[in-house]
């Protein structure tokens, strides 16, 4: 199919530029580092475990704020027009959402590696319930960001734009997240949580859905 | 005159509501007591915006497809009329709030959600402000009002339904209309909410038209 074709090499590009220069990944993992650290210096422990995911959470808004941000922003413009050029842009969301994605995924397994080495868990912990809720979370952090992105960059008006228009908008995902997150953390059973990933999903696929429908419009200048 | 019967209607149904909330009778309930005449003005003012910002929804697809000034123009001005009754909403249920459940603010969910979506808005304001271009506000703007709207929706009739609420009709509590909406409130109720309604519409019409005039004259 043309469009997966073009989905496939856009992918592939956004890696390979990434990996020449690993600005994203190094920046990214390194403010995360500093963060956690800066926490640890100002928590010393952490005995309460609502605290513990709270922490984490806000910490990787954030960094995947910082991450996702670059994927339109850091572009020029006279980029953005000879892609314009090339590739439908259909392709062109879908394929900077699947790189956001895994690059989301990639950092947030990290920071929580880290995280977890710093501030140490809980202990009922229901350690792969977690870690649905953070690739969920990863996920959703990428659909919604990257379509903001998308929108800031084409109001020519960077950062702050970008946080002020995507916090009213990941706040209810967030909420979710935090109480799936809390569930796991609970080690509750896993049922109890299934409400949860069912919305998260649809939430993300509604965000998905109304991202392919709008872009294009964005994208034609 | 004969055009002009709805705004006459949405005046009359105000003036009635007004009159009426504060003197017929309602149910005697405990804490309540007599601030459940708040309803009468509290709920109207959510249903307002939510008319107002469909309506904004609506004219921001129209104006993607048809790139006409007139579109936008109706996208903002509703939402301006909407927020209007956003923030109107939250103080009259700060209020409420204060005298039922002691704080003006009880970190309820429905009450977080709403000024978070009334944030979210003020988020579209702000978008609309940053871009000098017209043409360019146009587009931008009314995708975020599309991409924002899906989530207001799901702030406001999903993830309060799934949570622990102060708020009758939430998390157990039974709704209003189980028990003590009785037919003395209905009414004055039905009435207020389609008074308010069309009063938001007509604060639209008339913010529009000022916008319009204000154009035409550079």
């Amino acid at each position: 199919m043309h469009v997966a074709n073009q989905v496939k090499q856009l992918v592939k590009k956004e890696i390979r530029l990434e990996w020449r220069s690993k600005y994203a990944l190094n920046g990214v993992l390194l403010y995360v580092v500093s963060t956690v650290f800066v926490c640890f210096m100002s928590f010393i422990s952490m005995p309460d475990r609502l605290t513990w995911n709270a922490l984490f959470w806000i910490i990787m808004l954030f960094a995947s704020i910082n991450a996702v941000a670059k994927s339109f922003l850091q572009e020029s413009r006279g980029r953005h027009l000879y892609m314009y050029t090339l590739v439908s842009p259909i392709a062109l969301i879908i394929a900077k959402t699947i790189y956001n994605s895994l690059l989301m995924i990639g950092l947030t397994l990290i920071a929580l590696v880290f995280y977890a080495m710093v501030f140490e868990p809980p202990k009922e912990m229901d350690i792969p319930m977690y870690l649905i809720a953070v690739i969920l979370g990863s996920l959703s952090f990428a659909t919604i960001f990257t379509m903001v992105s998308a929108i800031a960059s084409k109001a020519g008006n960077g950062g702050m734009l970008m946080a002020i228009l995507s916090f009213p908008i990941i706040i209810p995902v967030l909420i979710v997240l935090v109480k799936l997150a809390k569930n796991a953390i609970d080690g509750l059973d896993r049922s109890v949580s299934l409400d949860d990933i069912g919305l998260m999903a649809v939430i993300n696929v509604l965000v998905m859905v109304v991202s392919l429908l709008l872009f294009p419009y964005l994208w034609r200048d | 005159m004969k055009k002009s019967w709805w705004k006459i209607l949405g005046a009359a149904l105000v003036i009635y509501a007004t009159i009426a909330g504060l003197l017929l009778g309602v149910p005697h309930l405990d804490i309540l007591n007599e601030s459940i005449r708040n309803l009468y003005f509290h709920v109207p003012m959510w249903f307002a915006m939510i008319i107002l910002f469909s309506i904004s929804v609506f004219h921001s697809i129209k104006s993607l497809n048809s790139k006409n000034e007139i579109d936008d123009l109706k996208a903002v001005e509703s939402v301006n009329a909407g927020i209007i009754f956003g923030i109107l909403g939250l103080v009259t249920g700060a209020v409420w709030a204060k005298y039922t459940w002691g704080q003006f603010w009880s970190s309820d969910p429905k009450q977080n959600f709403a000024a978070i979506s009334v944030l979210l808005y003020f988020a579209y304001l702000v978008l609309r402000n940053a871009i000098d271009e017209e043409q360019k506000r146009a587009k931008i703007s009314a995708i975020y009002n599309i991409f924002a709207f899906p989530m207001m929706v799901v702030l406001l009739f999903v993830l309060p339904r799934l949570q622990s609420s102060l708020h009758p009709g939430n998390g157990g509590n039974p709704g209003f209309n189980s028990y003590d909406l009785d037919s003395r409130m209905r009414m004055v109720f039905y009435p207020a909410c389609l008074g308010w309604i069309i009063i938001g519409y007509w604060i639209y019409t008339i913010r529009f038209r000022i916008r319009t005039l204000e154009n035409k004259q550079f």
